[in-house]
């Protein structure tokens, strides 16, 4: 093990090593630009429409300025000039930045007029980085012979104490056979035990303790179909697999992304809403491949095969950029159900009362896969109900009745329950 | 004076020795629960096979294998857009403004849809006319979601492309076009400017082209009528809002005449304010929506009808007619011209015969009084149907010189009296083109149906009046492959655009006047005053010149008249396929599932005719043979009180046969008898075998000798004496002394405090209530209520959340009886009391009517939350008694404590069960059902919620934009619904909104207020204007 983590370093020094050495021979090229600079100014103003290795809504930009000079014999005054005012390079009539234009649907590029030429040289040392591979397989083969070991020493130390304890009995056994044996030859008389009701009898003999028993049977029994009844249809943990492995664990809590971004229509309606395709392409247009943390269960190429699904669904020809019109709606297994005759509406909730989605959804943003947190019982609602105060702050719909029950009540702060939220009509129409 | 009054529901309750009656006033359900069928007879349970043992084992394991299957929960699946269109959010409704104009109604309306789909129409809020949809209109976004809707073209019974039915019917057009055969456009009334625009352009193209209109319940007379006075053809419109004295002699215009709609202007007046009320005299023969609702109700024949129009236009016009009237009449004729001659310019006269010289008799009365209601400048122009050319197409068909016939909207083979001959001419024509949404009786008989899409799927635009335009807009992308018939017109005249970009066209051009289309498109209407192109119609009958003259010489009559109406639920039968409107109970008769011929007590009783009322309380009728010349139909009878003596009355829109599942295949099919598109015709009548069960709601929970639970007094009483004396508020006694049942001492339980927060009431207006029904479609629309069906209906088991009650009283007081009496000299002879006595009038004879429409009172001491075993009915702070479907186990004892028998029990699973194949057991019906609202399951009691999905939507909202909610903002499907203002729904505690107001208003009480209820629900006190002079 120490072995592979020592591979893995000399592997990275290595990397460092090269990119270092790539970095002082582009250098000399770039004149003097900064690749880190170049980087975060790259991710900060190019990175909506260009990647390094692959077309999208802009080219791929990958040792762009070699290979402007070396196929088009484009100095790099062109490029300052197409990265301030493409619209004024195409205009004069450049032949290659009309191409360029053409080729890209006639969308020009948004001008950066606020990119010194610094900046620019700092942007273009980036491109001219040679491309990296990724060291992320070998570690996520050490994690997993991590977990495996210690799993596998606990079996081992129950198997062990399971053995002994069986060669003591054995022993005992044993050990008492033989006795008897020299008690038999030396004619010792063993003093028989006295015949006695056995225990069972004597314990169906009393009455008293056989109502006991009984008492306690049924009341346990009942305990126990009451539990099995009551869970009938409460679908607590519900983990279905659904037909794209969608992680809320990287989209809302990796990358932060907020709950109503996608499910937007929870502000307004009753219904929080599942996400319709295009809204996973505002992203996924430019986020093609997956480039977090892995496990063997979920590789790069496995969240990369899911982002394809996305594609085929919205219909989204990524290699060419452009929708093809056949879309395929996605299937997802519905996780959280309420009956039919109980209305919940999500609006109220989330912006009205302003309650935090996990609240009732749980640690979404640590699911990998989605599960129902909670009960969704009406005992779980009324028990919430019945703490939580309503946010009556800069609520002009609350000023009159607030003010008036809460003097009726005596309280400083009236919870949903006072103001009228256990009723039965409430949520059952 | 508002208590002594004997009110009763049905004609039973006044026979003293009824014990149907006394059975009914005795059970709550009807239908015993027949445990003597198969325990009574002792033969059979012994020699069954199945043990007491045996049946517990089945019992057991049936539980253990139900609650096993209980376990395994179902994978639901979650389906999200792909691209999800950015006015759609799961979960909230969308409006849009659109309009109706299925030929016989035309209404703006908004239709809520949900997640797309159309769910609800309601009232239009920001259109100038025709703003307020009526039961049917209501009830139409049912229509969308028929089963049995043509799902693409169909050529001789197969599927088509419209690709194949493009090319085939341009081809044969353009054939005929080259021959000059004559080609026949029959449509239903458009109204629609675009309509006619392209129809223009298709008859330029085609040459020998013909457009007919043809309204299957033709105002022919009307339009003529008022063509030969004013030039163009249209209807002379009426607003009842600036009316004081109404007479109508057999206009129902609170039904369907003249297109309908008149009910809010009407409403407008009925309460009476500053002591003041309009007054309405009605001379009818049916008993009609407006008939019931008229101060002064005049039973006549349609004969004497037309001599009564006759006299009353020489009493103001002037001039002499001939013909005589009885007595009565002819005082009440005078003393209405009287009336009229006061009221001037807020009199009006309206009239329902067709015939063009009663209808431009009332044209010149009312000029004469230069009425202001009287509108001839906005002309409505809903109506544009001509009989003359409708019977002339016919004759040319059979005599084979019509070439092709295209067909939009219209089913004459259904509502053609001489529909055979309409058929023979059919199979001549060389093309026949259906523009349906059905497989009905005329569309399966042409060569092509051309798949229609229901209104709520296409474009167009109406011009209810003129100057008032409104437009009709998608709310939903087509369900099937259909096409409009406008599309089509584009298609056969090679125009490319849609018929969308058309319409714009047409309206930039013409129309807006360089107002927004995008504008008109949101509020569904746009006024404008337009330069008025004259339209007329060659075939017009022309009045004779002294049209009063020759209206009454013409008034003869031999034998019994039968006048068709049209039912405030059926209408003209388009919609018969309509499960709710089928359920819908006639707001008279309270029949539902039927149309029957109405006939007077005692017409019935000289021609054999009987009601009977079986021991469940369901109406039985007798059959009768109805022939009108040479056809005769085979109908059942209802007795209805108040039709007058020597008329019958039918209505239309029964008897289909084709395009509609079997359960609505109800009633009998009066246009056969509808000759000449006269709406009066002889008939005789006699006694047919065989007993006719109706489905009729009047006898089920009746008074129970509670009679205050109506209280309704006279304008004079009103204005001069202090309430107790017409609305008191009933005492008990408290230490011997009168205490008011409103008092807390009296009461049996501490009052809740319910002076913070909301606190919902509903105000019911009787003076307002028309007794229309639109609320009845609304409530069923916005709370899935199930449609049960006639057997069950029978049965008392309707389901109806909210039921308008139509209550019976004798007529006015009995002082005129009184000085009859005095009056008798003798036992034989003209005042002879052997024959007075007869004479004296049966109270059926010509009954005060008054609706009632009746919901959970929402008591704030609820006898039926005491004696829920298990809670699943409760109270909320907001005045609102909640129901809990889910913890309600069905013990009815809660129906059982009601005093007013407005809770409904699910005898069975109604939503997804063949045995209720209405809608509800289909994929498509259920589209219409609201996801807001729980659909119950069997063995659960429901009720009224006060709409509290509704007033829970408007809190969350009002919560969400943190603002105070308003008065109006706090609605119920019934409230939003009423267009004459009847129903008034808000919060209580927000002293100044109106029903706080109408609370403490001295009309205002409380059903049964000795019960001690305390109900959230009041009714103001129902005043009637009879006042003469």
């Amino acid at each position: 093990m120490r072995k592979v983590t020592h591979r893995t370093l000399s592997k990275n020094v290595l990397g460092l090593s090269l990119s270092i050495l790539l970095l002082f021979t582009a250098s000399l090229s770039a004149q003097g630009g900064d690749p880190a600079k170049g980087k975060s100014l790259f991710n900060a103003n190019c990175a909506a429409c260009h990647q390094l290795d692959k077309k999208m809504t802009g080219p791929a930009l990958r040792n762009v300025e070699q290979r402007l000079a070396d196929d088009e014999g484009l100095d790099k005054q062109w490029l300052y000039d197409w990265i301030h005012n493409s619209a004024g390079v195409i205009k004069s009539g450049d032949a290659y930045a009309n191409k360029v234009y053409n080729e890209y649907g006639g969308a020009a590029m948004t001008a950066f007029p606020q990119l010194s030429e610094e900046d620019i040289d700092n942007i273009l040392a980036y491109t001219a980085e040679e491309k990296k591979e990724a060291p992320a397989a070998a570690t996520a083969v050490a994690t997993q012979s991590t977990s495996d070991s210690s799993g596998i020493s606990n079996e081992l130390i129950l198997g062990a104490l399971a053995i002994l304890f069986l060669l003591l009995a054995l022993g005992l056994y044993l050990v008492n056979k033989t006795l008897r044996r020299f008690a038999e030859a030396q004619n010792i008389e063993l003093a028989e035990a006295t015949k006695r009701t056995p225990l069972w009898k004597a314990f169906i003999q009393n009455q008293f303790l056989m109502l006991v028993m009984a008492i306690f049977l049924l009341l346990s029994s009942a305990y126990f179909v009451y539990g099995y009844l009551m869970q009938v249809g409460v679908d607590q943990g519900y983990q279905p697999v659904q037909p794209i492995h969608f992680s809320h664990k990287i989209h809302a809590g990796d990358n932060g992304i907020d709950c109503k971004y996608c499910h937007s229509s929870a502000r307004v309606s009753k219904t929080s809403g599942i996400p319709s395709v295009n809204v996973c392409m505002n992203c996924h247009k430019s986020i093609y491949e997956y480039n977090g943390e892995t496990s063997a269960e979920y590789s790069k190429e496995f969240y990369d095969g899911e982002i394809k699904k996305v594609y085929k669904a919205a219909g989204w020809d990524d290699a060419e950029q452009k929708y093809t019109g056949e879309t395929q709606p996605i299937k997802w297994v519905r996780i959280h159900n309420l009956p039919d005759f109980v209305y919940f509406n999500h609006s109220q909730h989330v912006s009205v009362a302003g309650v935090e989605c996990q609240t009732c959804h749980g640690p979404v943003e640590e699911m990998e896969v989605l599960y129902q947190h909670a009960p969704l019982t009406m005992g779980w609602c009324i028990d919430c109900h019945r703490t939580t105060n309503v946010k009556v702050e800069d609520n002009a719909y609350y000023e009159k009745i607030h003010e008036e029950l809460s003097k009726k009540y005596g309280v400083e702060k009236l919870t949903a329950a006072q103001m009228g939220g256990l009723e039965c009509g409430k949520c059952h129409y | 004076m508002s208590s002594n009054k004997k009110y009763w529901k049905s004609v039973e309750e006044l026979n003293e020795n009824s014990s149907i009656v006394e059975t009914l006033k005795q059970n709550e359900f009807v239908a015993e629960i027949p445990t003597d069928e198969f325990l009574g007879d002792k033969d059979t349970l012994e020699s069954t096979s199945t043990s007491r043992r045996d049946f517990l084992k089945y019992v057991g394991f049936s539980t253990a294998a139900a609650s096993l299957a209980a376990c395994e929960g179902p994978v639901k699946k979650s389906i999200p857009y792909v691209v999800q269109p950015q006015e759609i959010i799961p979960g909230v409704a969308n409006y849009y403004a659109t309009t109706i104009a299925d030929g016989f109604d035309f209404a703006s309306v908004l239709v809520k849809t949900r997640e797309g789909r159309p769910i609800k129409i309601e009232n239009n809020g920001l259109a100038a006319t025709n703003g307020s949809a009526n039961a049917r209109v209501n009830a139409s976004v049912l229509g969308l979601y028929d089963s049995l809707r043509v799902q693409g073209p169909k050529k001789g019974g197969e599927s088509i492309s419209w690709n194949t039915f493009d090319a085939e019917t341009t081809q044969k057009l353009n054939e005929l076009k080259g021959a000059n055969k004559r080609i026949v456009l029959l449509t239903q009334t458009f109204a629609s400017p675009s309509t006619s625009k392209l129809i223009a352009q298709f008859t330029e193209k085609y040459g020998n082209v013909q457009h007919v209109a043809y309204d299957a319940v033709s105002e022919s007379a009307a339009l003529d009528a008022f063509q030969a006075k004013y030039g163009t053809r249209g209807l002379a419109n009426y607003d009842f809002s600036k009316a004081m004295t109404i007479v109508s002699v057999g206009a129902d215009f609170l039904g369907d005449w003249q297109g309908g709609g008149f009910d809010a202007g009407y409403s407008k007046n009925r309460i009476p304010q500053h002591g003041k009320m309009s007054r309405h005299i009605q001379f009818e023969s049916n008993m009609s929506l407006s008939g019931a609702n008229a101060d002064k109700r005049v039973p006549l024949t349609p004969t004497q009808q037309k001599i009564a129009l006759a006299k009353l236009h020489s009493h103001i016009v002037g001039g002499t007619v001939s013909g005589n009237l009885p007595e009565h009449v002819e005082k009440a004729v005078q003393s209405a011209a009287a009336q009229l001659k006061n009221a001037g310019s807020a009199g009006v006269v309206i009239t329902g015969i067709q015939d063009v010289n009663a209808q431009t008799v009332v044209l010149e009365i009312n000029e004469r009084l230069a009425s202001e209601a009287f509108d001839t400048k906005n002309v409505i122009k809903t109506r544009q149907g001509s009989d003359k050319e409708v019977s002339q197409l016919v004759a040319d068909l059979k005599a084979g010189q019509v070439a092709a016939v295209i067909m939009a909207g219209v089913n004459p083979l259904y509502t053609l009296p001489n529909a055979s001959e309409f058929a023979e001419g059919l199979k001549k024509a060389e093309l026949s083109i259906a523009f349906s949404m059905k497989e009905d009786e005329t569309s399966s008989e042409a060569q092509y149906i051309a798949a229609a899409p229901h209104y709520l799927e296409s474009w167009g635009d109406v011009e209810f009046k003129s100057g008032h335009f409104a437009l009709t807009q998608p709310t939903i992308r087509p369900l099937f492959d259909t096409r409009q018939f406008q599309e089509a017109l584009l298609k056969w005249t090679g125009n490319d655009i849609s018929y969308n970009d058309y319409i714009k066209q047409v309206w930039n051009a013409s129309i807006l006047n360089g107002g927004s289309f995008n504008q008109a498109l949101h509020d569904g209407q746009f006024v404008t005053n337009v330069a008025e192109e004259e339209t007329a119609s060659e075939g017009a009958e022309t009045p004779a010149s002294n049209a009063a003259a020759s209206l009454a010489a013409s008034a003869k009559s031999n034998g019994l008249e039968l006048a068709f109406y049209t039912k405030t639920g059926m209408g003209d039968g388009q919609q018969a396929n309509n499960p709710w409107l089928q359920e819908f109970p006639d707001p008279i008769s309270r029949a539902s599932w039927d149309n029957y011929l109405t006939v007077s007590k005692a017409d019935a009783d000289a021609l054999g005719l009987a009601n009977t009322h079986v021991a469940t309380g369901a109406l039985n009728g007798s059959y009768a043979k109805v022939t009108v010349g040479s056809t005769t139909l085979t109908v059942p009878v209802l007795i209805q009180p108040g039709q007058a003596k020597g008329s019958v009355g039918l209505s239309f829109g029964y008897g289909r046969t084709r395009g509609l599942k079997e359960e609505m295949q109800t009633g009998v099919n009066a246009y056969a008898l509808y000759q000449g598109f006269n709406n009066v015709q002889t008939v005789t009548v006699e006694a047919a075998a065989g007993e006719h069960e109706f489905a009729c709601v009047q006898l089920h929970n009746t008074l129970m000798g509670r009679g205050d639970i109506l209280k309704e007094t006279t304008l004079e009483i009103f204005n001069t004496k202090d309430k107790k004396h017409w609305n008191a508020v009933p005492v008990v006694s408290l230490n011997h002394e009168e205490t008011p049942v409103t008092s807390p001492d009296v009461d049996l339980w501490d009052e809740f405090d319910r002076s913070i927060g909301h606190h919902f009431n509903l105000s019911i207006d009787l003076n307002a209530c028309t007794g229309c029904g639109a609320c009845v479609i609304a409530c069923h629309a916005e709370n899935n209520v199930p449609v049960v069906g006639k057997t069950e209906v029978r049965r008392s088991r309707d389901m109806h959340w909210l039921r308008i009650d139509r209550y019976y009283s004798s007529d006015e007081t009995f002082e005129g009886d009184d000085a009859k009496k005095e009056g008798f000299s003798g036992l034989f002879g003209d005042n002879g009391s052997l024959g007075g006595f007869g004479e004296m009038e049966h109270p059926s004879d010509n009954p005060q009517v008054a609706f009632q429409p009746v919901m959970c009172q929402h008591c704030n001491h609820a006898p039926c939350e005491t004696v829920c075993p298990v809670a699943a009915t409760s109270h909320g702070r907001q005045g609102q008694n909640h129901m809990a479907y889910n913890r309600c186990v069905g013990t009815r004892y809660c129906a059982n404590n009601c005093p007013y028998k407005v809770r409904r029990f699910n005898w069975f699973l109604y939503n997804g069960n063949d045995e209720f194949d209405y809608h509800m057991n289909d994929d498509l019906g259920r589209m219409v059902l609201n996801p807001d609202v729980v659909v119950r399951s069997r063995g659960v009691m429901e009720k009224c919620s006060m709409c509290i999905q509704m007033t829970q939507k408007t809190i969350l909202d009002a919560k969400r934009d943190g603002r105070v909610i308003k008065d109006g903002e706090f609605q119920t499907a019934c409230s939003a619904a009423c267009s004459s203002g009847a129903m008034v729904f808000g919060d209580i505690n927000d002293k100044e909104s109106k029903v706080a107001k109408l609370k403490e208003d001295n009309r205002m009480y409380h059903l049964l207020e000795h019960v001690g209820t305390k109900p959230n629900v009041q009714y103001q006190t129902k005043v009637r204007n009879t006042t003469e002079a």
